[in-house]
């Protein structure tokens, strides 16, 4: 049952933080909105989520049954998972950055992330109400 | 924790912003200021952004990498009357173009609010981060 909810909460994890990297990405996009020559990047949400779950950073050597396993959770997004905007009206200065679509990702992503808080919030509310019988 | 670094990212959008709503502002209040302490016109400044590198390495946030003076041509109005004016009569004004500085300061305006919009937001997420569990 803690195994299972380990999982669970191992995917929202990878989520929030594929999430987080994302409007990281999102919010310099739109600080960068009047610098010439800048261009705006992003992630595709679901294939850096698909690599982060497949990532596995192997094992460390481990002398002793009594040693654990190192993190393997963490993970920012590579430099190979970023792409470029494909502008749809590109300015003169050679900015890339598209406000309305800017705005939209944010508000999009921002969104996703508070969705991601909720399903982790709500996993630990069902294994609270199995420890407590269903009651309160 | 990425989430922090938007703070840096919109912070220094809005310094920048707010540098150049400040060049805007002395571009308009010398319009008409014909003569400075050179005993030239003034000259309309403009503002250069560029990229500033923060913790992360693919998010960056906004610096103003110099003022620049305008080079665009100065206005020439003839008034013979005017203490300045040349010998044959014209007086070189600032080339300031009042409607382009206006334009300047709404676009100043509006980014630095979306700037705030994004602290906002990344400040409502990482409150509600906060209380997972509770």
């Amino acid at each position: 049952m803690i195994n299972k909810l380990n999982q669970t909460l191992d995917f929202y994890h990878k989520a929030l933080n594929v999430s987080a990297a994302r409007h990281e990405l999102l919010s310099s996009n739109i600080a960068n909105a009047d610098t010439p020559s800048f261009k705006a990047r992003d992630v595709d949400f679901t294939k850096t989520l698909q690599n982060a779950m497949s990532f596995n950073p192997g094992n460390m050597t481990a002398t002793s049954t009594m040693h654990m396993n190192g993190d393997r959770t963490f993970r920012s997004i590579a430099s190979s998972e970023l792409l470029y905007r494909i502008p749809q009206q590109p300015s003169i200065d050679g900015n890339t950055v598209d406000m309305d679509t800017e705005r939209m990702q944010f508000i999009n992503n921002s969104v996703k992330y508070d969705a991601g808080l909720t399903f982790i919030n709500n996993q630990f509310r069902f294994v609270l109400s199995a420890i407590r019988e269903g009651n309160a | 924790m990425s989430l922090f670094n938007v703070f840096n990212i919109a912070g220094s959008a809005m310094a920048a912003q707010s540098q150049r709503l400040n060049v805007v502002a002395s571009n308009l209040a010398n319009a008409d200021s014909v003569t400075n302490s050179n005993g030239q016109p003034y000259r309309a400044r403009q503002v250069v952004f560029s990229t500033l590198s923060t913790t992360t390495k693919e998010a960056k946030g906004v610096k103003v990498a110099g003022v620049i003076e305008d080079k665009s041509p100065m206005k020439v109005v003839f008034d013979p009357k005017h203490p300045m004016a040349d010998a044959k009569g014209y007086v070189t004004m600032p080339n300031v173009n009042v409607v382009d500085e206006m334009v300047n300061m709404m676009s100043a305006s509006r980014a630095y609010q979306n700037s705030v919009n994004l602290m906002n937001t990344t400040k409502s997420l990482l409150q509600k981060t906060l209380t997972i569990g509770q």
